[in-house]
């Protein structure tokens, strides 16, 4: 168990610069999810603490031992990767038992781990299988078999549910969590998926470009999202911006509509309301054109453009709803719902 | 295409079975030749069926002096030459293109692309090509006559190289980084993990390799003289041509035939492998 600071790290591939001045202590026991769009860094992140890529500036420590110079296998950190790698000519037994054979740890102990880790994943049934005889399923458990064996300080994901379907994807989300809490080691999982983040996460990374935009738990990522990326990334559907000017806590959108409880804002802000913080109000200063309603049971979903603009909006109603195209429906931001961010740098201003 | 239509069928039967017996009928006609005595082998017409001197020929082939009145060596000496030498070439260009693609493929060295090409080019100079100086160079090594010369000039290979090169390239990233987080060094990620993933390409080329060693003729011919040293693929000609005789038929046929067992059987034992080998693409 350990934990693990990264201090001003960059990585640089020649002369771009693809992670910039990432800082972050996550502490021991923590599972930390990173997030962000394809191409922002995540994977290089994760790989750099694993020791598979060098660190082109800053310090990684692992623990209180800096581990810049370390190879991946003097880390102390198990990885389990998006096509799992198992080694396709070795059983599933062998597959879990490589990396304690090589560390020449006795018969008896191997065989004993491997043993407890097929247990605890319901891969005793497999032992002796090869990984081609295995469905996608049981071939991630044994990734996770193969870091679990090993006993290490740090756990590291790089998007390992991606190559399963949907349910199984979740019903793996949830024995990830509850394997790691069990164990109580470390991790950090990388994911491009906000649901999964989500509810995985103690906390989360968000990278943007490269960038660490916020780094939080993900109620606070929720509640107080620190930039437009943010607030659009985490939560679903995407939060609505508006463009808007205030003045003395009054916001004026650019159908010339008031919103009352703009804050400590002064002049051109981007105005950000969760779809499920519209509550419907016909006399309500948020006046939607509907465009299309989508129902998804619990709740319904309405797609249209704030009247007379042409900004896209969506709203979330609990329950069943309906409304023809072209109706004209008003919303009242729920209390406490605004979220305001400079109009252009992006950053969170607080009320 | 799946057609059944009767006299398709026996059409079809018709054309493998000639094109069958095309190629089967001189290793017939040899094996034919090999079961009668010399005198029947004068005659014309010569004889289409089996006669009946099978075994002397064979005892006689294989462990008797071969021709008579000549001093070769007996042809199980031969063929031991020649397993020698087949056996020397394709493991030791196995062996060497494996190392060779693991350098090329796997470390980043000065000049790495350069060398790739140098091997790469070597691929447009057979054995034939370079014959004088490599002969010059065995011999000035004083490797004339022994199995280290028949088989290291023919050692090096370009084309193995580049197949176990493309091999490798088709093996993901995450099987090394993988086996470097569970501490697997160079060298054991080499033993533990590509060579048992090469393992069909690595019998495929064997049986590829093994047959191009037996056939070599020209390279044996020139740098062996002592008789001990002959291989089989030489001896043959070599008894056409034995001094002020007319050709023993019925001997150089039965050496004939035993010159094909061996990459027979290599063949047949290492059919499955070989296939898969060659038609295998997911790693
Ligand atoms: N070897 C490399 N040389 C140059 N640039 C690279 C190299 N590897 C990655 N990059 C760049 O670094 C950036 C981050 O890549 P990375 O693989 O970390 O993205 P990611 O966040 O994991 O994306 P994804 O979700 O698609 O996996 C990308 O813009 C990529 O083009
Ligand atoms: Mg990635």
């Amino acid at each position: 168990m350990a934990s693990i600071t990264l201090k001003d790290l960059v990585k640089a591939y020649g002369d771009t610069e693809v992670l910039h001045h990432v800082e972050g202590e996550i502490s021991d026991g923590e599972f930390i999810v990173v997030v962000g769009p394809s191409g922002c860094g995540k994977s290089t992140l994760l790989r750099m603490v694993a020791g598979l890529e060098t660190v082109t500036s800053g310090t990684i420590c692992i623990g209180d031992k800096v581990v810049n110079q370390l190879e991946p296998a003097d880390r102390d950190i198990a990885m389990v990767f998006q096509n799992y790698a198992l080694y396709p000519h070795m059983s599933v037994r062998e597959n879990m038992a490589y990396g304690l054979k090589i560390r020449k740890i006795s018969k008896d102990e191997i065989a004993r781990r491997v043993e407890e880790a097929a247990d605890i994943l319901e891969l005793r049934p497999y032992l002796e299988r090869k990984p081609r005889q295995l469905s996608g399923g049981q071939r991630q458990r044994v990734a996770m078999g193969r870091a679990i064996v090993r006993n290490p300080q740090v756990f590291l994901f790089d998007e390992p549910l991606s190559n399963l379907d949907a349910k199984l994807r979740v019903q793996m989300r949830l024995e990830i969590r509850k394997l790691q809490q069990r164990l109580g080691v470390t991790s950090i999982y990388v994911t491009h998926d906000q649901v999964e983040a989500m509810t995985l996460g103690d906390r989360l990374m968000v990278l943007n470009g490269g960038y660490v935009e916020q780094f939080g738990t993900p109620i606070e990522l929720y509640d107080r999202p620190a930039t437009t990326f943010v607030a659009g990334f985490i939560g679903s559907p995407a939060m609505n911006f508006l463009p808007a000017t205030v003045s003395a806590g009054m916001a004026t959108l650019g159908n010339g509509a008031r919103l009352a409880n703009a804050g400590a804002a002064n002049g051109a802000v981007t105005l950000g309301i969760r779809p499920e913080h519209l509550l419907q109000d016909d006399a309500g200063p948020v006046r939607v054109t509907v465009e299309l309603v989508e129902q998804l049971g619990a709740n319904s979903l309405l797609h249209g453009k704030l009247e007379g603009t042409d900004i896209e909006m969506v709203v979330s109603q609990p329950g069943h709803m309906s409304a023809a195209a072209g109706t004209v429906m008003g919303f009242v931001p729920a209390n406490g719902a605004l979220h305001l961010f400079h109009a252009e740098t992006g950053k969170r201003i607080e009320p | 295409m799946v057609e059944n239509r009767p006299v398709l069928n026996v059409i079809t039967h018709l054309v493998l079975i000639i094109g069958i017996v095309i190629v089967a009928l001189p290793i017939w006609i040899t094996f034919v030749a090999s079961t009668h005595d010399a005198v029947r082998m004068t005659q014309a017409p010569i004889p289409m069926l089996p006669g009946t001197h099978f075994w002397e020929n064979f005892s006689q082939t294989l462990l008797g002096s071969g021709l008579s009145g000549t001093e070769t060596a007996p042809v199980w000496r031969m063929l031991l030459n020649s397993l020698t030498m087949a056996l020397m070439i394709a493991l030791g260009k196995i062996a060497i293109s494996l190392i060779s693609a693991f350098a090329i493929v796997y470390f980043k060295f000065p000049f790495r692309m350069l060398f790739f090409w140098l091997i790469f080019v070597t691929l447009m100079l057979p054995v034939e090509v370079r014959i004088l100086p490599t002969f010059e160079v065995v011999a000035d090594l004083g490797m004339l006559n022994s199995y280290w010369g028949l088989s290291i000039p023919l050692i090096a290979s370009a084309t193995a190289t580049f197949m176990f090169r493309q091999v490798f390239l088709t093996i993901p990233d995450e099987m090394l980084e993988s086996a470097r987080i569970d501490g697997a060094g160079p060298l054991r990620f080499f033993w533990d993990i590509l060579i048992p993933l090469s393992r069909t390409n690595i019998a495929a080329l064997f049986v590829i390799l093994f047959i191009y060693g037996w056939n070599q003729y020209l390279w044996p011919l020139l740098i062996t003289t002592d008789t001990d040293m002959t291989t089989i693929v030489m001896s043959i000609k070599q008894m056409l041509e034995a001094a002020e005789q007319s050709p023993q038929w019925n001997i150089i046929m039965m050496t004939a035939l035993l010159a094909m067992l061996p990459p027979v059987f290599v063949v047949v034992a290492m059919q499955k492998l070989f296939v898969q080998g060659l038609t295998e693409t997911d790693k």
